[in-house]
């Protein structure tokens, strides 16, 4: 489990599956062969490391789905919705299905997928392909975003070499989409491939009924459909060694902030927060961290260490692992001024769509950035906390709710320095360390008129 | 059948008919935008709130069955769990 993967040697093209798999172990799965790496893995090491895809005709069209129902994946993106479910659904419409790889990844504080893709980016492929023959769907579209071309790069050049090699029985298109926030939520990427914008549209129709060219869709995370390729190999018990018995399998997750070995690694699911984070070598002296990213929920070290990061553990303290980040706020950083920052950019990061969150975000920023510079103007605690109920659960997606629920928990874990800021007195981390950079990386503003 | 209100967020500009006509299960956020009451359309409100669906100028709100099924698979970064409204994680009342 060191940062970007295992150690897993390079295996003999005759290795057999079931010698394959043993050697890929619980936590170096995705990641196998990570470390000595400079560039993604060829179609040939690729195939060396992980043995062909078998053959799943249309005949059995049903034997993967069944399989990676039974193996109890969940998606990776941040909703964590059973794969199986969904690709079931998807193939049970009528006429020919599509398939989506989502490797939006907006959240920025995750470089998962993008880690993913640069190194083994045919691990996705295969597995977009694979549930594509299962769900019936003749064609695949993988979604990156345009701030990204040496990713599209990469992804483009490994879709190539597979067509040369006459891998695939279905089309592989490689998009490069607007890289706003909500642009990496499904219906946006749908109305995107439809020749929209790129921003999220009203539900129902979900895409799985009626997306891409009105045919049903699948639409996954990049890294679901990466495990759902191992599970195409090696089966769903080979899956479930790894995690627990309610959250199978392992999972990426990225960790920054205060750690001495930040970086992307992959964990068994329902690894505990604290031996994640003993991992990553966590500064004695760290602050609450933040869960899920930027949708995610604040909590104290102490709240969350012994839980396991899987949706089913976090949820007793309202978090979730989202697209599995973890942040440790440094000794001596105001985690209301983090939040504010993060607030700020969440506001200017919606679709300009819905009326609570045009017009709400920027006033539950506005109170949060009154409330951490210590200039209060007016009752703010009791107007931002009305704003926060009121905008929850109104916008055709759930980019207000998740800025409601970043901001609600920031206010239960550092409910001390909002006391402090509110009246007006200085911000007590700031005074018990040294005044600290920002920390949460803001993303450049990049082409915001630009959705198309 | 039961009914209930529903609002299209993104076809809705917030020109607030519908609350002053149905102030009972509607109301207006301080931008002028529909709050809808978390319940069902009583009997005697059904014809007020057909109503109120025929004069929304955008064609945002509507009338649905009660017990229209919302749990569909999802996906994204953008559809994480809410948080529990009003409440704080201990589930307290703030």
């Amino acid at each position: 489990m060191a940062p970007h993967g295992g150690v897993a040697a390079p295996h003999s093209p005759a290795a057999s599956g079931r010698h394959r798999a043993d050697l890929l172990g619980r936590s170096s799965r995705l990641t196998a062969g990570w470390q000595d790496a400079t560039g993604p893995a060829s179609l040939r090491e690729h195939m060396d490391r992980y043995g062909p895809v078998p053959q799943l005709g249309t005949g059995r069209r049903g034997v993967l789905i069944d399989a990676v129902t039974q193996a109890g994946l969940t998606g990776r993106g941040g909703a964590g919705f059973p794969t199986g479910i969904k690709m079931r659904s998807v193939a049970s419409r009528r006429g020919p299905a599509v398939v989506v790889a989502n490797g939006m990844e907006s959240e920025p504080a995750s470089e998962k997928d993008k880690a993913l893709l640069a190194r083994a980016p045919h691990l996705v492929l295969d597995g977009a392909v694979a549930a594509a023959v299962a769900t019936g769907a003749n064609a695949v579209h993988v979604c990156l975003p345009r701030s990204r071309d040496w990713l599209v790069g990469i992804v483009a050049d490994a879709v190539a070499e597979r067509e040369r090699a006459g891998l695939d029985p279905v089309r592989i298109d490689v998009h490069d989409l607007p890289h706003h926030y909500v642009s990496s939520e499904e219906t946006s990427i749908v109305q995107w491939l439809n020749g929209g914008e790129a921003r999220p549209t009203a539900v129902p129709p979900r895409p799985f009924e009626k997306g891409v060219g009105g045919r049903p869709t699948l639409l996954d995370n990049v890294e679901t459909l990466a495990h759902v390729a191992l599970i195409a190999r090696f089966g769903p018990a080979w899956f479930r060694q790894a995690g627990q018995a309610d959250a199978p399998g392992s999972m990426l997750t990225t960790i920054s902030g205060a750690v001495s070995a930040p970086g992307v690694y992959e964990i068994e699911v329902g690894t505990t927060v604290g031996d994640v984070l003993a991992l990553t070598g966590l500064h004695a002296d760290a602050g609450p961290l933040l869960v899920g990213g930027y949708f995610g929920t604040w909590h104290d070290r102490e709240e969350v260490a012994a839980l396991p990061m899987a949706a089913t553990g976090l949820r007793a303290v309202g978090s979730s692992p989202g697209a599995g980040v973890l942040i440790a706020l440094p000794a001596g950083a105001c985690g209301l001024a983090e939040t504010a920052r993060v607030l700020a950019w969440l506001a200017g990061q919606g679709a300009g769509q819905c009326g609570p969150c045009v017009f709400g975000l920027p006033a539950i920023a506005d109170d949060f950035s009154q409330l951490a510079g210590g200039r209060p103007k007016g009752p703010v605690l009791d107007r931002l906390e009305r704003r926060l109920g009121t905008v929850l659960g109104r916008g055709a997606c759930r980019h207000p709710d998740g800025a409601v629920r970043l901001a609600s928990s920031a206010l239960t874990a550092f409910a001390a320095d909002v006391k402090s800021h509110v009246s007006r007195r200085v911000c007590l981390s700031a005074r018990h360390g040294q005044q600290r950079g920002p920390l949460l990386p803001i993303p450049r503003p990049a082409d915001a008129e630009v959705w198309q | 059948m039961k009914h209930r209100l529903a609002v299209d967020p993104i076809a809705c500009t917030g020109h607030g008919i519908c609350a002053e006509m149905l102030p009972e299960l509607i109301g207006l956020d301080e931008w002028g935008y529909p709050v809808l009451a978390d319940r069902e359309v009583p009997a005697q409100l059904g014809s007020l709130a057909r109503r109120a669906v025929r004069l929304c100028p955008t064609l945002a709100l509507r009338v649905e069955a009660a017990n229209a099924d919302r749990r569909v698979p999802t996906g994204g970064t953008a559809a994480q769990p809410a948080p529990s409204r009003g409440t704080d994680r201990s589930g307290q009342r703030r």
